[in-house]
């Protein structure tokens, strides 16, 4: 359906009142009728919808069309539907042409006079550009099946076990010496109050025990290259220092080094707990494999220690103080985002006296003091061993502040509520919440916050507005005071505590903008990664292959960051089960006959793809690597280099239309 | 848009990747900017030939619009270098061709920078009021 004349058929889409609203669609309808080669135009409440997409087939079928132009919402939404619809009824899909009506008329102009003119110029480009129109073919690319999958945490482990459970071949790569991330830190989660280790470890050790799944602990992406489906991934991995394979984890080596006590703050323990410089995160920790901090260790500073380390390690002789960062180059065919964020840094917000008075903690840090197998065995203790006799909750810290973070991170509310829990059960404090708003929806938070107001924790709405040692009365005195504008008592009040614990936002990790660019993937205004879509594709990423799950994505809490993970990895497997993708035929070629060989194309392309014929001295494009940029074709002197679906006639066309009315 | 105001024409060519996602962005923040400016849009700004600018003057345009992706993030590696390469060539002939400042303008805005969008918008479209008309402007 191409040669002959064009037939154009014209479907505007009242997008319920979203379009027809504001832009004039009988007035459209009634102008692309007028328009050259146009047969039919048409108004449809919902041109998506099945009977929308009928009206088009049966005019495809009936009215002999032989190009589609649907004015509606934007491509990225319904492209691929359109095409769908003309195919079915046996029309090549490249003969549709989508204009843009919605985001860019209706969404966005104030008045209907404005919207109807503009939209007449989009529909007009679109009926000029479609007549140059040609049948394309899509292009079969074959795929590898393998996953990787970035980031440990309960993302990362819960998208890993899903992809390998259906059978693929999964990498998982961690920066960290053990998987297990956030959650791993947590003592029990809200609102069932299981303990997070129960549930998390379990998934920990599936991880390490699946055939199909490779921890590449310790390491990092440096590079990715390739394209959706044929992925090839550089990993960098970090010297431990100890031998993977020969370690057994038995911590006779750290229980053995010449320093007796463990005297470097933990990064697991957020510094509340020690390590020695040989050491294992966490007694959980998935490889349960020693790591050496050579900042720490005295035989990387002195290169004179006595190496207690290596006579307990003995025959398994699995400490190697000479081990090197080595590379691993990995082949896969979809990647799956899964890194995580990091917690507002409290010392941003002076008036909360974050890292100033010891007593001020961040809830993060609380959870390493109520879990079992954290720096206290459990005990909420303060700095000083004292046990509080008052706590204060302070909530939205970094969250619901237009001077950091104008969201709202979400979890804030049920973590604060669930502290308080565990602080009234294990120390009888006086626990005070000091919210903004209760946000509580969620299958059965709202009945866990009810639970929490018939536990005597108090409960003051209202944003705090500073922490302080100065005492202003016989009561205060040895105390941190929280003073606080009651809005539901009308009065600044000064509860005095003995511990602040701040509920701090999630934010995007800090280095978001290096992985973003290694990955070519878009961020959010906030910095979190952009979905494909927000609601249709919530965990696919403009970068085919590619996708996002968890609290990269946006704040989310665990049941939600496991369900994203599901999807993204069922999004990963359904992309490659086929063994083949098909690919947008949008590709770069040469018109030999025009083609003088000059070669100015050849250095422009990003992927090496263009060659010079040496024996017709003309530039030759290979479809394998060509990504359809189209750089070459705007740099090509004699017109030779042209792009499929972006011919100069074609945006030449549509630049006419655009101007038209 | 009042009436009787001049209402210039201006072309916006967008890259696929990041300029037409703000675009889209900006229409679902419900972000109000005026009319006169029309997207076409191409896979990258790289893809953008000198002569679609010409091109769109001769066709009625009183100015252009070039966004691509920010430096570092073209989606093809270096398509944006390339857009920027050729645009300032471009400007400098169009200058001594006699086309004022103010009516080719080349942007990068990214996906998550609708309200950039909107903003370079609504400045374009009032520069471009105040230079006039591009073909009554003894440009051509």
């Amino acid at each position: 359906m191409s040669d002959e004349e064009p037939r154009i058929g014209v479907y505007v889409c009242d997008c319920g009142f979203n379009i027809a609203g504001v832009v004039n669609v009988p007035e459209l309808i009634e102008y692309a009728r007028g328009l050259r080669n146009v047969v039919v135009a048409r108004e449809y409440k919902y041109m998506c919808s099945s009977p929308g997409q009928e009206t088009i087939q049966k005019d495809i079928q009936e009215r002999k069309l032989n190009r589609v132009v649907v004015a509606s919402c934007s491509p990225h939404l319904h492209e691929a539907t359109f095409r769908r619809a003309v195919e079915g009824a046996g029309a090549n899909p490249f003969l549709v042409h989508m204009v843009n009506i919605r985001e860019q008329v209706a969404w966005v102009t104030a008045n209907r006079k404005d919207a109807t003119e503009k939209a007449k110029a989009l529909v007009a480009a679109g009926v000029a550009r479609v007549a140059r129109h040609a049948p394309l073919e899509r292009r079969e690319v074959p795929v590898r099946s393998e996953v990787l999958v970035l980031g440990g945490g309960i993302a990362g482990i819960q998208a890993a076990l899903t992809a390998a459970d259906s059978g693929r071949r999964v990498y998982l790569v961690e920066r960290e010496p053990s998987i297990g991330g956030h959650m791993a830190k947590f003592d029990k989660t809200f609102p069932t109050l299981d303990c997070a280790a129960c549930i998390l470890t379990p998934k920990m050790t599936g991880v390490k025990n699946h055939p199909n799944i490779t921890v590449l602990s310790y390491s990092e992406v440096a590079r990715v290259d390739g394209y959706v489906g044929n992925f090839r991934v550089t990993v960098r991995r970090k010297p431990r220092y100890v031998d993977e394979q020969k370690c057994v984890g038995c911590f006779e080596c750290i229980e053995k080094c010449v320093y007796k006590d463990a005297r470097f703050p933990s990064e697991f323990e957020l510094g509340l707990g020690k390590r020695k410089p040989i050491y294992i995160p966490f007694p959980q920790a998935v490889p349960l494999v020693a790591v050496i901090d050579p900042e720490t260790c005295i035989e990387f500073k002195t290169h004179n220690c006595r190496k207690t380390c290596v006579d307990a390690c003995g025959d398994r002789d699995a400490i190697d103080f000479g081990q090197m960062e080595q590379t691993v180059e990995l082949e896969v065919g979809t990647i799956i985002v899964a890194t995580g964020f990091q917690v507002f840094d409290a010392r941003r917000m002076t008036n909360y006296g974050y890292g100033n008075h010891p007593g001020v903690y961040t809830a993060l840090e609380v959870e390493r003091l109520a879990a079992s197998n954290g720096p206290t065995g459990g005990e909420i203790v303060l700095r000083d061993g004292r046990r509080p006799t008052s706590v204060g909750i302070v909530h939205c810290v970094g969250s619901r502040d237009h001077a950091y973070n104008a969201y709202c991170s979400k979890v804030c509310c049920m973590y604060s509520l669930k502290l308080a829990h565990l602080i009234k059960e294990r120390t009888d404090a006086d626990v005070w919440n000091f919210y903004i708003d209760m946000r509580t929806p969620g299958k059965g938070y709202e009945e866990f916050y009810q639970r929490l107001l018939a536990e005597n924790v108090h409960f003051v709405r209202g944003k705090v507005a500073e922490v302080t040692d100065l005492a202003q009365s016989k009561a205060e005195e040895g105390k941190l005071v929280i003073t606080v504008e009651d809005t539901l008592l009308g009065a600044v009040r000064r509860v005095p505590v003995d511990m602040v614990i701040l509920s701090v936002a999630l934010e995007p990790r800090p280095d978001r903008e290096e992985v973003r660019r290694l990955l070519n993937l878009s961020c959010s205004m906030e910095g979190f990664f952009l979905e494909r879509h927000p609601k249709l594709a919530p965990v696919s990423t403009m970068n085919d292959g590619m996708f996002i799950a968890g609290a990269c994505q946006g704040p989310k809490d665990i049941p939600e960051t496991v369900a994203q993970a599901e999807a993204a990895a069922a999004e990963a497997v359904a992309l490659t089960s086929r063994g083949f993708l098909t690919l947008e035929p949008n590709l770069a070629y040469i018109e030999e006959p025009l083609c003088s060989g000059c070669q100015v194309c050849i250095p422009l392309c990003p992927y090496t793809a263009i060659e010079l014929d040496r024996e017709k001295m003309v530039a030759r494009i290979s479809d394998v690597l060509c990504k359809g940029c189209g750089v070459c074709v705007a740099a090509c002197p004699s017109g030779a280099a042209k792009q499929k679906m972006f011919e100069d006639e074609q945006l030449m066309d549509e630049l006419a239309g655009v101007l038209s009315a | 848009m009042s009436d009787g105001e001049f209402q210039p024409k201006i072309v916006a060519f967008v890259c696929n990747w990041c300029t037409y996602i703000a675009a889209d962005a900006a229409g679902v923040a419900r972000a109000r900017y005026s009319p006169n400016v029309r997207l076409v849009r191409t896979m990258c700004s790289g893809r953008v030939d000198p002569q679609f600018v010409l091109a769109s003057f001769e066709k009625g345009a009183d100015a252009v619009l070039l966004c691509g992706c920010h430096p570092r993030d073209c989606h093809y590696t270096a398509g944006n270098y390339k857009a920027l390469r050729r645009f300032v060539l471009l400007k400098k002939m169009l200058a001594q061709m006699g086309l004022e400042d103010g009516r080719v303008r080349l942007e990068w805005i990214s996906a998550s920078e609708a309200e950039k969008f909107r903003r370079v918008v609504e400045e374009m479209t009032q520069d471009v009021r105040r230079l006039g008309p591009y073909k009554e402007n003894g440009g051509k």
